[in-house]
């Protein structure tokens, strides 16, 4: 892999990664926890790879190359290399890489697969640079290097003499990284970090207002942005006023940027009005001023309720087949028992706590950028295009620089350039440094927003009790409708997101979908289509239980079968595995029984409640992780739901950052409540009716799980991801008990008792 | 202001067009008595200030620092003084409603969304951000934030502290309940309540 080859560069090499100034930091946007630095005398540094610098100071320099927005990888991926390079923890600083994939690989964070893809190679990574301490040592002493053992911070020798890695620089600096088949990793017994959680590198600085996100970004000279969007997507400028906003104080420039026409993709801006001002208030405040007449364009008409009422009536029918076996409408015609169900999902929005923001400074051909970006290699690739456009130039002609700050949330809303390139834009007009703040309204009202849509399933249960039909049709606007007019159907890709690969034993199989066209931009919100398909299929599962007059989790248990890998590959045409090959990360319906019956024996499940409370189960298994849910639910006499317990059994490989993960899956559960029971963004007249936390609303103090509790599976399988396996199961499973307490099946998201 | 000596209509003239910002700015009046053939002629240097909203110079306290900001416009929010004027951005915007609480600061030790407080409703209270409510971020409250590893991303951090260490002043030992209904007017979409929780728990047995 593209990866590993970086371990074999000579250290000259490294010395690309970027100008080391005299303080023994790579130059990068963003330093923190800076420990205090020892010892006098000239500094001598050295860089043992991409990720690893270490100095005479004693100091080592940890490079995260991928984007920090709450899932702690600015403190995982260094625990890793730290381990191995057997660092001590208080002498570390952290520095967040720019976008160079070239150099540090993948930086695309979104998928839940930052620990997944580099844990081996950072793993190897800080092997090598404890190889070349150690090497470094025994050249100092002129003993066999096996004799030398790295040991907290030190190299040791047998005979009881030890040098500090501070000691070792000067040695260190004259070798080469060993080659990777050469490396040693430590024995996993030996771990020190791994397995547990250290410290947060940023937990101080977070709470000490320290910590620099994207929007806190100043830079000498810098100007402020704000821009007015026509509310409908695809709409354009047909005339407007800025006399007046012009006048305002503080304002220096309004100027249109261009609508393109939809779909526009994810890299464009909208275009509409753009105000530069002095500062934040001054740009807000003219945009208020501003009068637009807007062309509202194709999509004017967009109107969610009569949108979701027609893909009802089209789920019904016959659809396009993704997944058959048997003849499932046979077995429905002839079935003793036909459990029908049809499942209705809004839009919404990511709308992480910091909006989607960046400041850029164009200077000529050459572009720097500070962004909490989610993936800083599109931003690059956009960015110099849309300059290039710009200024009649080649994209391979434009220079940019993508400094990756903290994100404030991302969510999947940060993938896309489209604000980055929003700021460039600015920059390239005005001739200064830009922040482009998006306003809440704007960020709730011009989102890439997770598709609404409809679910039909029809089950068969025959007089044997046995579930013999499973028929699940799925219908949302994909997320290629975004970029292309062709794509109006859901694409196997996100079919693959828990609706194909349905692993119970069931005879009859159909999985179908339909076309359903993009009216809005439709973008990939934490979990993406396993959200409605984990809500559709582990309530249908809720429904089966009933009707077979069964537990609901024996039911699942009884319908999973016999151990077996589940040969999804050999069912469907195509299934992305989350871009994993199925061979090493196959569908292990042992692993997802393990975890449901450790939720059901260590959750309370089955236990006698009080009035008005019930236990909910879902299980899913989402980018290649298993987990199984237990809620405990309440209902008061005011139709209030509050939820006093989430339990979660997880099966995500091998534990890498145990602290981390159970806080993936403390804010997962949040994050899934707010699905079920708070958030949706509907449309009329083609425009979002939601403007902010008033209407559009999400989880707050009190409305959360009260209680959580998380057991992990141990493991030695290759680590899977968590930042997005926490969500789907739980609005199914909060849908489930309300069942037990109302009375009535919840197929429509939010959730309103009160409706 | 004009030397009273018949003066009909002066001309103003001078003044720069399209400048925007208050500044000092030469104005020349031309004036022609009604009697006699001289031509008066005043110069002066005046404030100039173009809009009808008033931008006087204030002076606000933040963490125990007289600041002095001048030319701001009377209806700017404190969250902009704070952070654009002032270079404090522990301080976050989130909505702008006051609905996140990101903004979140004290005046005289009273927790006040920011985003919604004009700078000319502010007399001569003392402001604190998340900057000032401790020497080296050893207030009980940031101490069992990191114990707890409350954040996850971290950017609402800043006004769930300042919540909660107004909370704990009020209320020094709240219950699970007592907790939720004072802090939720903050927003956290990572989901950290149940840990802040924790903290706040552990901050009052501190």
């Amino acid at each position: 892999m593209q990866d590993q080859n970086k371990l074999n560069l000579k250290r000259r090499d490294f010395l690309k990664v970027g100008a080391i100034s005299s303080t023994g930091l790579i130059l990068g946007f963003q330093v923190s926890c800076k420990p205090k630095v020892l010892d006098a005398g000239p500094l001598v540094e050295m860089q043992a790879n991409a990720y690893i610098g270490l100095n005479n100071r004693g100091m080592v320099q940890i490079v995260v190359h991928r984007s920090e927005m709450g899932q702690g990888v600015r403190t995982s991926l260094p625990m890793i290399l730290a381990d191995e390079l057997e660092a001590d923890w208080d002498k570390i600083e952290i520095i967040q890489a720019p976008g160079d994939e070239e150099t540090y690989g993948n930086q695309n964070t979104d998928g839940s697969f930052s620990v997944r893809m580099f844990y081996e190679p950072l793993r190897k990574a800080g092997a090598g640079a404890r190889m070349m301490l150690e090497q470094a040592a025994a050249d100092i002493w002129e003993v066999d290097v096996k004799e030398c053992k790295a040991k907290e911070h030190h190299v040791h020798h047998s005979s009881g003499k030890k040098l500090a890695f501070g000691e070792l620089v000067e040695a260190a600096k004259k070798l080469e990284a060993p080659k990777e088949e050469a490396i040693k990793l430590k024995d996993s017994k030996d771990f020190k970090f791994i397995g547990k959680g250290p410290r947060l590198l940023d937990g101080k600085d977070m709470a000490t207002g320290q910590a620099k996100y994207g929007l806190d970004t100043q830079i000498e000279g810098m100007q402020y942005a704000m821009i007015k969007r026509c509310p409908v997507v695809g709409g354009k400028i047909k005339s407007y006023d800025a006399k007046k906003a012009e006048a305002m104080p503080g304002v220096n420039k309004v100027f249109t940027l261009d609508s393109p026409d939809f779909p526009s993709g994810f890299d464009k801006p909208l275009g509409g009005v753009v105000v530069v001002a002095d500062n934040t208030w001054a740009a807000w405040k003219a945009l208020d001023a501003i009068e637009v007449e807007w062309e509202f364009g194709p999509n004017g008409n967009y109107d969610t309720d009569q949108y979701l009422d027609d893909l009802e009536v089209k789920v019904k029918k016959d659809g396009v087949v993704k997944r058959e076996s048997g003849n499932v409408k046979q077995s429905l015609m002839n079935a003793d028992q036909v459990l029908t169900a049809v499942y209705r999902i809004p839009h919404s929005s990511h709308s992480p706590m910091e909006p989607p923001c960046a400041v850029a400074e164009v200077k000529g051909n050459v572009c720097e950028i500070w962004a909490p970006t989610q993936n800083p290699e599109w931003v690059k690739g956009s960015v110099a295009g849309a300059l290039a456009t710009a200024l009649e130039k080649k994209p391979e002609e434009i220079k940019v620089k993508v400094n990756v700050t903290l994100l404030g949330g991302g969510f999947g809303r940060k993938s896309k350039p489209d604000f980055v390139v929003e700021a460039a834009m600015i920059s390239k007009e005005v001739g200064t440094a830009v922040k482009l703040t998006w306003k809440r309204e704007h960020d709730v009202q011009h989102d890439f927003y997770h598709a609404c849509g409809v679910q039909q399933i029809k089950v068969a249960i025959d007089q044997d009790n046995k579930v013999k039909a499973w028929n699940h049709q799925t219908i949302f606007p994909p997320i290629g409708g975004t970029a292309s007019p062709q794509a109006i159907q859901p694409s196997d890709g996100e079919l693959g997101l828990g609706f194909v690969d349905f692993p119970f034993e069931v005879e009859n199989i159909c999985c179908e979908t339909n076309e359903a066209r993009a009216h809005t931009r439709i973008g990939w919100v934490r979990s993406v289509s396993n959200i409605q398909h984990a809500f559709a299929t582990c309530s249908m599962m809720d429904e089966i239980a009933e009707a077979r007059q069964m537990d609901a989790i024996d039911n699942a248990l009884d319908m999973l079968g016999k151990d077996r890998i589940f040969p999804i590959k050999d069912l469907v045409e195509s299934y992305s595995n989350y871009n994993e090959p199925i061979e090493d990360f196959p569908w292990e319906t042992a692993r997802f029984r393990k975890v449901i019956e450790m939720v059901r024996d260590k959750s309370g499940w089955g236990e006698e409640l009080a009035k008005g409370e019930a236990w909910g189960f879902a299980a899913h298994r989402s980018f290649l992780t298993y987990v199984a849910a237990v809620v405990k639910v309440k209902v008061d006499d005011k139709n209030k739901v509050t939820i006093p317990e989430v339990h979660y059994a997880v099966d995500c490989g091998k534990v890498i950052n145990e602290e981390r993960v159970k806080s993936q899956f403390e804010g997962g559960a949040v994050f899934g409540t707010s699905i079920a029971l708070k958030s949706a963004i509907t449309f009329k007249e083609g425009r979002a009716q939601q403007s902010n936390f008033n209407n559009f609303q999400v989880a707050r103090h009190g409305e959360d799980p009260q209680k959580i509790a998380i057991y992990l599976v141990p493991s030695e399988a290759k680590p899977t991801g968590v930042g997005e396996p926490p969500v789907p199961p739980i609005a199914p499973a909060i849908a489930n008990a309300l069942y037990q307490i109302t009375g009535k099946r919840h197929r429509t998201l939010p959730i309103d008792l009160k409706a | 202001m004009f030397p009273a000596q018949g003066l009909r209509r002066p001309v103003l003239i001078g003044i720069p067009p399209g400048k925007k910002t208050s500044g000092q700015i030469f104005i020349i009046i031309l004036n022609k008595p009604l009697k006699g053939n001289k031509c008066q002629i005043f110069l002066y240097l005046v404030d100039y200030q173009p809009n009808y909203l008033s931008m006087p110079n204030y002076t606000l306290n933040i963490n125990g620092e007289d600041k002095n900001f001048p030319d701001v416009p009377e209806d700017m929010p404190l969250l902009w003084v704070i952070r654009d004027l002032a270079g404090l951005t522990g301080t976050k915007y989130g909505c702008g409603q006051a609905l996140c609480g990101a903004c979140t600061i004290h005046l005289d030790g009273k927790p006040i969304r920011s985003c919604v407080l004009p700078i000319k409703n502010i007399k001569d209270q003392k402001i604190t951000t998340i900057e000032g409510i401790s020497e080296d971020g050893d207030h009980p409250v940031q101490e069992a934030w990191q114990e707890a590893r409350v954040p996850q991303c971290g950017y609402c951090q800043s006004g769930q502290i300042m919540s909660a260490v107004a909370l704990l002043e009020s209320n020094p030992n709240p219950s699970d309940q007592e907790i939720a209904d004072f802090m939720k007017g903050n927003i956290c979409r990572c989901g950290t309540y149940a840990r802040i929780r924790e903290a706040i728990k552990l901050a009052a047995k501190s």
